[in-house]
């Protein structure tokens, strides 16, 4: 359902401070939510100053000087530091993004982070992702055949192999999914931008021989047809790629296979 | 209620209803035809202004107005009908609630189609 106000459990309150130690020069201020399971409180936001001439250049670099040198407790995903892993996807200055391929410059004043939007928290920076990891396996991501499988690798012309560019390349961080206002709307019904663009990467395989089934899947008002062209999903993508033309190209097939 | 089921149950739901297709290449199309349609319509408004009842009348009798201002009305009921179960569909999740809408968005745009139908061949028949 459209909810138009945070329920009474999540809104927001003030947390701590932690400035920055006496004598640093180059201060940023971060505001970051925090939320925990453990003592029942209300998220909220804390602020913690941090020298950047001790510090590298990316929001990721910030998040794990704070958890080592300021507050522990902190909780954020990370693992690859260089945007393939799709770990530290996280809401920074208001958009879904990787922590470590987002530049501090290229924010201005402070350095608002959140979790990804309108997904269950597990604790501060941390969203449940269980519902669209489940979507992704709903539609089966692997390549179908029921052809004798050949003795050697399955070919491809170079044609075929390039209408997989700009597919191949997502790393499923769900920025552009939680991005979303009709997932955000329908998200359980809706697969998202996401799972579409996966969806249509396996549609899109001349290997693989289910497109019939598989278009047979997505056609339904809310598992496909919920994507109204907002585009925040490409408008957010840190990977550069563009869901809405995936699920256009998706919408296309539909009709392609009806006349 | 507690939800016991396992993501996967939930993320396929009841399945796939293997329909959308319709309702999505009927909206395209009738907003394709609305294009002429709603730029005839407002044009004609314009050279209606200041004419008085008879002359109306008169306009609205001659076949070829009967014929585009019928799908004028029709058609665009028609797309608003689908487009507001979209936006019904997206916004309204008590499952009474939302077919209730539903089914009175489609009730309303029949009739009002129909009610304009009749009245435009009444027009047109002398009625």
């Amino acid at each position: 359902m459209a909810e138009f106000t945070l329920p009474a459990n999540s809104k927001i309150g003030v947390g701590e401070t932690y400035k920055a130690p006496a004598g640093a020069k180059n201060i940023r201020t971060f505001k970051i939510y925090r939320w925990t399971p453990d003592d029942g409180k209300n998220p909220s936001i804390d602020t913690y100053e941090v020298d950047l001439d001790t510090c590298g250049p990316m929001v990721l670099d910030a998040l794990i000087k704070i958890k080592n040198e300021i507050d522990s407790s902190l909780t954020f995903r990370r693992s690859c530091r260089e945007g393939v892993c799709g770990s530290c996807a996280m809401n920074i200055d208001g958009t879904n993004t990787l922590a470590c391929t987002k530049f501090m410059s290229e924010v201005k004043g402070d350095i608002k982070i959140y979790p990804l939007p309108h997904m269950p928290v597990v604790r501060d920076l941390v969203p449940d992702l269980t519902v669209p990891y489940a979507q992704l396996a709903s539609i089966e991501p692997w390549l179908k055949s029921t052809s004798q499988p050949p003795t050697r690798e399955r070919l491809q012309s170079h044609d075929e192999r390039a209408r997989l560019d700009g597919l191949w390349e997502c790393i499923l961080c769900f920025c552009c999914s939680t991005s979303c206002p009709s997932y955000w709307w329908s998200g359980e019904r809706y697969l998202g931008p996401a799972v579409l663009l996966q969806a249509y990467r396996w549609l899109a395989d001349s290997r693989d021989e289910a497109k019939g089934e598989r278009l047979d899947q997505l056609e339904d008002p809310f598992r496909l047809y919920r994507c109204h062209t907002i585009m925040n999903c490409t408008k957010t993508c840190p990977k550069g790629l563009n869901p809405a033309k995936a699920i256009a190209e998706i919408k296309k097939m539909m009709v392609e296979r009806t006349i | 209620m507690e939800d016991r089921r396992t993501p996967l149950a939930r993320a396929r739901g009841l399945g796939s209803a293997r329909d959308g297709l319709h309702h999505w290449w009927v909206q395209r199309l009738t907003a394709v035809a609305l294009i002429p349609l709603v730029a005839w319509f407002a044009v004609s408004l314009v050279m209606l202004s200041g004419a008085d009842h008879m002359a109306v009348r008169a306009w609205i009798g001659s076949p070829v107005v009967m014929v585009l201002l019928i799908l004028t009305i029709v058609i665009g009921l028609h797309h608003g009908q689908l487009g507001m179960q979209v936006v019904i569909e997206d916004y309204v999740h008590g499952d009474g609630w939302k077919l209730a809408l539903i089914v009175a968005i489609r009730f309303i745009a029949f009739f009002f189609g129909l009610a304009a139908v009749v009245a435009i061949l009444r027009i047109g028949f002398g009625g």
